[in-house]
């Protein structure tokens, strides 16, 4: 069957399975981006897929962050939305995450997937920056952060880290907005949404990108709508919307939203 | 007659009960042995609670091991999971408290103690230990702080969270009483001491009530700037 062959099975069974053994790690924590549930597990931002392990000729299906996140550049710098579950299986662990790391004053990560992994790695990437600045009496650039963190998780590819962020700041050259990840993707690019409401996210927010030259505050507006959007329609994304702006002097966070208070505002909009 | 019975193995297909053929057994590191931790922030407080049985599979090694272990004089950490884990690692942080005392001349406080805790048990990423910790304390301005953690060592800061086996049964209760969620016309009144002590014991009889690995006793660690008292209340035995 297609399916099958595409994950790399012979038949799709959605139990609880298990990572061949590294060392005795396997049925406990989440493997790459899926939940083993003992009982509860580790705080994820993952969404568990059937799928076994093994290579095969063919591409294994992309796994999902049970998450939303996005940023976007625009004239007046960088817009980071994302929601605030996190999930342990079907269990939401917490409505209250920050899934913004704010690394310095001036450069933000956002995370999705293994939640110890992305704080964990961001802030060891913080400590770096700092050791940068002092090195050579200048901020560290976005670009320069963004390979710091590749460079750091791509040790360890293969070994299960989880970890699907956005590096988003201010730098010389103006906006920058790098997406990283465990794999070992380091892309540049102007928008990007992660996680399993992604899909959700960037059908609005390129819809509102159309029309050029957004406020500041249209812009904010925009990037809420699209992870509230998300949390509507993603079973894995909901809590609050945390919103924060990046401009030539640094980031502020300009608002946080519970999701049950934007469709009511929505809502009476709407009416 | 011999009664045969069928039970749904974990991947929902009907698993026999009686013994069919060669079975791989595989050396786990790891074992379940229950537990259920809570712990509640309020304005000038702090509350760590812990059922004290001790089980492994259909059997209770124990009826007096609580989770509930005290760290500092403002600081409690509760853990439930696996003992051994638990054991081993609050041995490693009390080193640490000790190690960090003499260094500084100072005692760690409740948010030093969590950032500290997030590196240890990450160190762990490809072994994990096997537990699920809540720290309940003080902060610097002497209001009450929780921290959850999940057991590789992401955290954060919350007012409640339950830990444990039935978590999933205790979380929505506080929710709604604590949180206030999904309740309309109310005031949000500051939690107080009494009452914070009687909602604990209140939703440890519901949690004794449906899960088979909460139960015995409930140990509850009550945190003020006077120091920790202690209080054992009895819990439902079968």
């Amino acid at each position: 069957m297609a399916l099958a062959n595409v994950l790399q099975s012979e038949s799709v069974d959605f139990s609880n399975y298990g990572r061949k053994c590294r060392g005795f790690s396997s049925s406990l924590y989440e493997t790459e981006l899926g939940l083993e549930s003992v009982g509860g597990d580790n705080l994820s931002f993952a969404v568990r897929t059937a799928c076994s392990d093994g290579d095969g000729p063919e591409r294994k299906i992309q796994f999902l962050h049970g998450t939303t996140t996005l940023a976007f550049k625009f004239q007046h710098g960088v817009i980071v939305a994302v929601d605030s579950r996190a999930t342990a299986g079907a269990y939401i662990a917490s409505q209250t995450v920050k899934k913004v790391i704010e690394i310095n004053p001036y450069l933000l990560g956002t995370m999705a997937g293994g939640a110890a992994d992305c704080s964990f790695w961001e802030r060891l990437l913080a400590r770096q920056c700092r050791v940068y600045e002092l090195r050579n009496k200048e901020r560290i650039s976005v670009a320069a952060a963004s390979k710091l963190l590749a460079n750091m998780v791509y040790q360890y590819k293969g070994m299960g880290l989880s970890m699907g962020t956005m590096v988003c700041g201010w730098d010389k050259t103006g906006p920058g907005l790098y997406y990283v990840d465990s794999e070992g993707n380091r892309v540049c690019g102007d928008l990007f949404a992660v996680g399993s409401g992604s899909m959700y996210a960037y059908g609005i927010v390129d819809s509102g990108l159309k029309q050029k030259d957004l406020t500041v505050e249209e812009a904010c507006d925009l990037g809420c709508r699209a992870i509230y959007q998300a949390t509507y329609r993603d079973a894995y994304s909901g809590g609050q919307v945390n919103l924060y702006h990046v401009h030539s002097e640094g980031w502020n966070r300009v608002s946080q939203s519970d999701v049950l208070m934007l469709h009511q505002q929505y809502q009476a909009e709407k009416a | 007659a011999i009664m045969f019975t069928q039970v749904y193995g974990d991947n929902g297909k009907m698993k026999e009960y009686h013994y069919t053929g060669p079975v791989e057994h595989r050396f786990s590191p790891y074992s379940f042995n229950g537990g259920t931790v809570l712990a509640v922030a309020g304005e000038d407080f702090a509350i760590v609670a812990s059922d004290t049985r001790l089980s492994e599979g259909y059997s209770i090694h124990s009826r007096d091991s609580p989770k509930c272990y005290k760290l500092t004089n403002t600081t409690v950490i509760g853990c439930s999971g696996f003992h051994g884990d638990c054991l081993t690692l609050t041995k490693i942080i009390d080193a640490r408290l000790k190690m960090y005392k003499h260094s500084n001349n100072k005692s760690m406080t409740s948010g030093a103690i969590a950032a500290m805790l997030s590196t240890i048990l990450y160190g762990r990423r490809f072994f994990p230990y096997y537990v699920y910790n809540i720290i309940g304390g003080l902060d610097e301005e002497g209001k009450g702080a929780v921290y959850s953690f999940d057991p590789v060592g992401s955290y954060q800061r919350d007012t409640y969270k339950a830990g444990g086996s039935a978590s999933a049964m205790l979380q929505p209760l506080l929710d709604n009483q604590i949180g206030f969620k999904n309740m309309e016309g109310v005031q949000h009144l500051p939690l107080n001491q009494e009452k914070a002590v009687q909602l604990v014991k209140d939703v440890f009889i519901s949690a004794a009530e449906r899960d088979v690995y909460t139960g015995d006793a409930l140990r509850i660690c009550i945190v003020t700037k006077e120091g920790i008292k202690e209080e054992t209340v009895p819990l439902r035995k079968d």
